[in-house]
């Protein structure tokens, strides 16, 4: 990991078109400003960690309790 | 084409009906091909199958099915990046769980994928707050739903009766 210090209102660019800023520091945290192209999403990591780990869990699907979940599904009044 | 699936063993589809995630979905980067597949008419339940990889297939739901005041704003970046021109155009799909005990299964509210349907283009988008959770048990939400509709039952009776 590569780790930089910045002051506050100093950027650091990743490649050409990522931006990540010190926008403020108050007390023990930092708030960075970033920008970068729409496609590129960008996320807390905990949250990131959180949705990955979640679709992983996902796909460790068996297929028969698809089955036995379609025939509960079937059975409520919609 | 012929792709290989999941649940359908080798099957032919259309190059129109694929889903295209530029970004992949969250923690499957490289897939970015996806076809939604369904096996029942009738079954809320759908298999979001990678195109590229036969294994790499989530069974997803319509959360309006089981949550009907679901709602979240889609920001001006995705909207740009899926070229989104009406909201008319957007499906939304959660990833589903099932767990072994499959009373448990749960659809993930936090992280919805929302699909363009004029172009097929696609995301695994991040909602902001904490009003949702990776976690939604459906059949809880759809007990409480089936609650909610016998309560307005019972009232509209009540309201008749006193007439």
């Amino acid at each position: 990991m590569l780790v930089l210090s910045r002051k506050v209102d100093e950027s650091i660019m990743i490649g050409d078109s990522i931006e990540v800023k010190v926008v403020e520091i108050k007390k023990d945290t930092v708030k960075l400003g970033i920008q970068a192209a729409k496609h590129i999403p960008v996320h807390r990591k905990e949250i990131y960690e959180q949705i990955v780990r979640e679709n992983k869990e996902a796909l460790e699907l068996k297929l028969e309790n698809i089955s036995v979940l379609a025939e509960i599904l079937k059975k409520k009044p919609k | 084409m012929l792709i290989n699936t999941l649940k359908f063993g080798e099957i032919e589809i259309e190059e129109e009906k694929i889903i295209y995630f530029s970004e992949g979905i969250l923690g499957f980067p490289e897939q970015k091909r996806y076809v939604l597949l369904e096996e029942k008419k009738e079954s809320p339940l759908k298999f979001l199958q990678s195109v590229e990889k036969p294994g790499l297939c989530f069974v997803v739901i319509d959360p309006f099915y089981f949550y009907p005041e679901y709602e979240f704003e889609i920001y001006d970046d995705v909207q740009a990046e899926l070229e989104i021109e009406q909201a008319e155009d957007v499906a939304v799909l959660a990833i589903v769980t099932i767990p072994e005990e499959v009373y448990l299964v749960s659809a993930n509210l936090l992280a919805p994928i929302v699909i363009n349907l004029k172009n097929r283009k696609a995301r695994q988008i991040v909602l902001n707050g904490d009003k949702y959770r990776t976690k939604h048990y459906i059949i809880e939400e759809l007990h409480n739903l089936g609650r909610k509709r016998e309560e307005e039952e019972v009232k509209e009776e009540i309201v008749a009766n006193s007439r």
